[in-house]
């Protein structure tokens, strides 16, 4: 094991254990309020209305492959898709998922049916799609459901690049609201442009915590303060003493 | 199966695979290799699951006479004669890049075309949505990195490509390499999370 594996390693066992005394320290504690961020305030609005209202939720997870680094922001998109489920699957209009991706996609049925057999609803296979497999082949294939199935809202949540500015653009045009997080750079540029409710870098991440998916959610969501700021403080050492010369 | 038992697998399998990239003891890199391998076949097989699922939620669109459904019709067809074409011949075969060459690539560079003016209307769009300092500063940089990259009608400014150049490498790398700080950390809270058994997007 060489030097940077070996730090690697004491980060991902650090990460672990702060993650579980938070865990079980919340519990105890009373557990503190979160900065507000207004795109989650608007989706539990709508989450709300969709189920008085009997609107549609359309949730794109994006085409993060399972085997790469982008399936964690597609694990988020299923957190994100099993709360949303829970809530809104009594309504008229069950929620939509469309993916780009195979496995994303059976991935996306198993949580729509999990969640219809945990309140006793029936459950259609055809409600978890794939849409294409290439960024404007997916895109393509999600618009018409945007278009033409009474959609409330949109939640593009997932491996996204430029391409979701045309997503986005559908969402507006067919008067529905917009909530888009992605892990990628050019995405999240696009996003900011385009999107009603924008969630750049971290936030995505957050969205179990915010939509009440357990404290172990919460517990991470700490993890990743406390251990941003370690970062920070280092960076600005290191700049320090490289300034001073000692590095 | 009972929750348990699968969460178990899922959770050991995770564990030698993270544990196999850091520690090179020959079981563990070896066991690492092959389960990555079946994550790669399985995900072959999810992949014509997905592309079943795609031709009958077209399938039943046009059959129960849907709106648009005309469209799903135009699909199925296409996608029957790919199938077809691709399976007999070959994907390099010339038919079938025929296909490739000019149909798909087309249709996604025209939607690649539309992009690009969709992104100048939206920027636009972003003012009247968002009337702030950094709606401002996000548009104005957008517009001076552009006439730095492509010189309208050949004039070039002094200095526009020496401050092009300073954004792209200094203030742009800082904010990237914050968002990607970010990003990270939360990848890795995500992967411990399914990791522990406390996010389980498997299993229902």
């Amino acid at each position: 094991m060489n030097q940077l594996e070996l730090f690697g390693l004491i980060f991902v066992v650090v990460f672990f254990g702060l993650m579980l005394a938070l865990a079980i320290l919340s519990r105890t504690r009373p557990v503190r309020q979160f900065r507000e961020i207004p795109a989650f305030t608007r989706l539990r609005h709508t989450i709300g209305l969709a189920v008085e209202a009997g609107n549609r939720l359309h949730l794109s997870i994006g085409r993060g492959k399972l085997t790469g680094p982008q399936s964690a922001v597609a694990f988020v998109g299923l957190t994100v898709l099993d709360r949303i489920a829970r809530s809104t699957m009594v309504s008229d209009r069950p929620p939509v998922v469309t993916s780009g991706e195979g496995a994303i996609t059976v991935l996306s049925q198993d949580s729509l049916r999990g969640a219809a057999r945990a309140i006793g609803a029936q459950f259609d296979p055809l409600r978890g799609r794939l849409t294409g497999l290439t960024p404007f082949s997916y895109v393509a294939g999600a618009l018409p459901v945007i278009y033409d199935e009474d959609v409330g809202a949109n939640l593009f949540i997932g491996s996204f690049g430029s391409e979701l500015a045309l997503l986005n653009e559908a969402g507006e045009r067919a008067g529905s609201l917009t909530l888009a997080g992605t892990d990628n750079l050019s995405g999240q540029a696009v996003l900011y442009a385009t999107a009603e409710e924008p969630l750049i870098g971290e936030e995505t991440y957050a969205s179990g915590a915010y939509l009440g998916a357990g404290a172990m959610h919460i517990a991470s969501l700490r993890t990743q303060d406390i251990l941003r700021w370690v970062i920070i403080s280092l960076i600005l050492l290191g700049a320090l003493l490289k300034l001073v010369g000692v590095l | 199966m009972k929750a348990p038992f699968y969460v178990a697998i899922a959770m050991a399998i995770g564990l030698i695979v993270l544990l196999g990239y850091f520690l090179h003891l020959d079981i563990l890199v070896n066991l690492r290799i092959v389960l990555l391998e079946w994550a790669v076949i399985l995900s072959a097989v999810a992949l014509l699951v997905g592309t079943a699922n795609l031709f009958y939620v077209h399938w039943r669109k046009f059959t129960t006479a849907q709106p648009n459904g005309f469209y799903s019709a135009v699909l199925i067809i296409s996608f029957v004669i790919t199938l077809v074409v691709v399976g007999w011949f070959g994907p390099t075969h010339a038919y079938s890049m025929w296909i490739f060459n000019n149909i798909q690539v087309p249709i996604e560079g025209s939607l690649m075309a539309l992009l690009t003016v969709l992104l100048a209307f939206a920027g636009v769009r972003l003012f009247r949505r968002k009337p702030n300092l950094i709606s401002i500063l996000f548009i104005g940089t957008a517009i001076l990195i552009l006439f730095a990259t492509g010189p309208l009608f050949g004039i070039n400014l002094p200095g526009l490509s020496e401050l092009r150049a300073w954004i792209a490498q200094v203030p742009a790398v800082a904010g990237a390499r914050g968002i990607l700080l970010g990003v990270a950390l939360g990848t890795i809270a995500t992967g411990l999370r399914v990791l522990m058994g406390a996010d389980r997007p498997y299993g229902g």
